[in-house]
């Protein structure tokens, strides 16, 4: 399978912000945040189509996220997945002795995974901690 | 009839909007409409009608499920696992007023804890810069009625905080910015073409983390010497064309936001962005000032500098005196060195928006969520406490991104039996002194409670 080395942001969208003040298990926020944008020079390299499933992988763990082109646009080489807790699955919590993790400017590997798929927010997150009920 | 409320604030963003008209249901307890407000504060508003919003605290049972207990309970369970614990850690308050920080600050002093708010994970950065380096600011109306150059530096206001351009920095007209955004030079420093960035007149789409060589090469050129053809990514002449912008203007607004704090250098890119600013006051005037995210979390700083004598990453456990050592005592990195054992969650959501790795370590042990919605910590903590919703349904002081407290109001009659912020950490105050058999060291909050027998 090939793969791609990115530097990965990981910044606040308003569709992000709009979905998160209806709740963060509405179906708006999954759709939000659930996603990676990529130029589609890099998609190409990667052999990703676009709005598929990729793995992205960084030095702390990894994630399951639609890759899609930019909706504003991003540079080969650089990644975003809007903040939120898809993005947190894969930022490092390294912070320079600031306390802030290093949410913008962090490898990561990125491979299709278009069989792979994507879990909600709760999943991910009571999966992390070990309450989730929900089966696989 | 419906009632409309006018001047509301807006509990969502920095910007703080203080313009919101909210139409509201006769009996005072839905919201029908909401005018003036982004899509944010528009969801915001009407999520308060949620029919499923919490009533009561959600205590985990040993089987993981959650069942609802009283708030007498609640508050006992809360003040017991705060006194047990050898250092907890209290973390959030991006969304409480500044009546509840003020309240947390007792029940803190009193638990030995640490106290943390959202900067720890956001503008921290921008606090050890500006101890470092000092902070020329100003108010969001100077900047309306003054600045025709803004820079916007790591930051994407279309997205972050909708109305700030249309209020304050790129659309409005002002006292001297009469022809509006035809009369200002909008320039935006953004790795990606952001929507703010496609609003500007100069961006430059720079090396992703290169923000500190770009502003070096801003001050170099302003001090009247050379630099290479290319810093950063970005062409010399654009520098060029960029520094003269800022020179010939009459004032020069910069504003920085995550893209400087989240990245490599953290504070020294805020650090040389003063510098940057220090530099252009001797060509024309210039002023900076930080995008803060959440409409209150300009608040905690306040709040509890007043209190401690430190804006956020306060370690309280020492019991004699506070002390302040971002890196030592901030909440992701005493998570990831296990040093807290006990962690409560305040009108912020830990689950969702810190590194999963500090979540897993928090969660090792007792886990509290006080917050008016379920939300990702909620749904992981051991107790989750339902309390209204600051500018919502409950009113108080709220610093915006400028350090200007607003008063903002409550629109909705509060969900029956459900406490503000300020309320339940008295409560917990209070339990924690009985408890200890202590007296209270702050009376006044006892006789000023506003409502003392809603709960119980």
């Amino acid at each position: 399978m090939p793969k791609i080395r990115l530097n990965m942001i990981t910044q606040r969208s308003i569709e992000e912000g709009a979905a998160m003040e209806k709740g963060k298990t509405n179906p708006d926020y999954f759709t939000a945040c659930s996603i990676c944008e990529m130029n589609p020079e890099d998609m190409k390299k990667a052999g990703i189509w676009k709005s598929t499933n990729v793995r992205v992988t960084s030095e702390c763990g990894s994630v399951i996220v639609k890759a899609i082109e930019p909706t504003q646009f991003v540079p080969p080489g650089l990644a975003h997945i809007r903040q939120g807790v898809w993005a947190n699955q894969v930022v490092p919590p390294r912070t320079q002795s600031t306390g802030v993790p290093q949410y913008s400017g962090f490898p990561v590997t990125i491979e299709p995974a278009p069989n792979e798929r994507l879990k909600t927010a709760l999943e991910l997150v009571q999966g992390a901690v070990g309450l989730w009920k929900g089966g696989n | 009839m419906p009632k409309l409320i006018t001047q509301v604030g807006c509990p969502y963003c920095g910007s703080s909007c203080d313009d919101i008209e909210v139409l509201v249901s006769d009996d005072g307890k839905k919201v029908l409409e909401v005018h003036n407000a982004c899509t944010i504060g528009n969801n915001l508003f009407h999520h308060a009608n949620d029919s499923t919003r919490p009533m009561l605290p959600r205590k985990r049972q040993p089987d993981g499920s959650m069942k609802e207990i009283s708030y007498d309970e609640a508050v006992d369970y809360t003040a017991k696992t705060l006194l047990a614990a050898k250092k907890p850690l209290i973390f959030g308050f991006g969304s409480t007023n500044c009546e509840g920080m003020s309240a947390v600050g007792r029940v803190a002093e009193k638990a030995g804890a640490v106290l943390d708010n959202c900067a720890s994970i956001c503008h921290g950065p921008s606090f050890l810069a500006i101890f470092d380096n000092g902070y020329p600011s100003c108010t969001l109306g100077e900047v309306k009625n003054r600045a025709d150059c803004v820079v916007f530096w790591g930051c994407n206001p279309m997205h972050a905080h909708p109305r700030h351009t249309s209020r304050y920095s790129i659309f409005p007209r002002g006292f001297f910015t009469q022809k509006g955004q035809m009369q200002r030079t909008i320039i935006s420093v953004d790795p990606r073409v952001s929507d703010t960035a496609k609003l500007a007149d100069i961006h430059y789409m720079l090396n992703q983390g290169h923000d500190y060589e770009l502003f070096d090469a801003f001050r170099t050129v302003l001090r009247g010497h050379d630099i290479p053809d290319e810093v950063a990514g970005i062409k010399k002449e654009q520098i060029l064309q960029g520094a003269e912008a800022m020179k010939k203007a009459r004032f020069v607004m910069i504003f920085f936001g995550m893209g400087c704090t989240h990245t490599d250098g953290r504070n020294h890119n805020v650090d040389i962005a003063i510098s940057l600013t220090r530099d252009l006051n001797t060509h024309t005037k210039a002023s900076i000032m930080a995008m803060r995210g959440h409409y209150n979390i300009a608040g905690p700083g306040q709040v509890w500098s007043w209190q401690f004598g430190f804006p956020y990453c306060i370690d309280l456990s020492k019991g004699s005196h506070a002390h302040m050592n971002p890196g030592e005592t901030s909440s992701v990195d005493l998570a990831m060195r296990d040093e807290v054992d006990c962690f409560v969650n305040v009108g912020t959501d830990a689950g969702a928006h810190w590194p999963i790795d500090a979540v897993k370590h928090v969660k090792k042990h007792p886990f509290i969520t006080i917050d008016p919605n379920f939300c990702m910590a909620s749904e992981i903590s051991d107790l989750h406490i339902p309390v209204r919703i600051a500018g919502v349904d409950e009113g108080g002081v709220v610093y915006r991104m400028d350090n200007v407290p607003i008063q903002f109001k409550a629109v909705l009659k509060g969900l029956t039996g459900v406490p503000s912020d300020e309320e339940l950490f008295d409560m917990i105050y209070e339990r924690m002194c009985k408890l200890t058999l202590t007296e209270p060291i702050w009376l006044a909050a006892l006789e000023h409670r506003k409502y003392p027998s809603v709960v119980s």
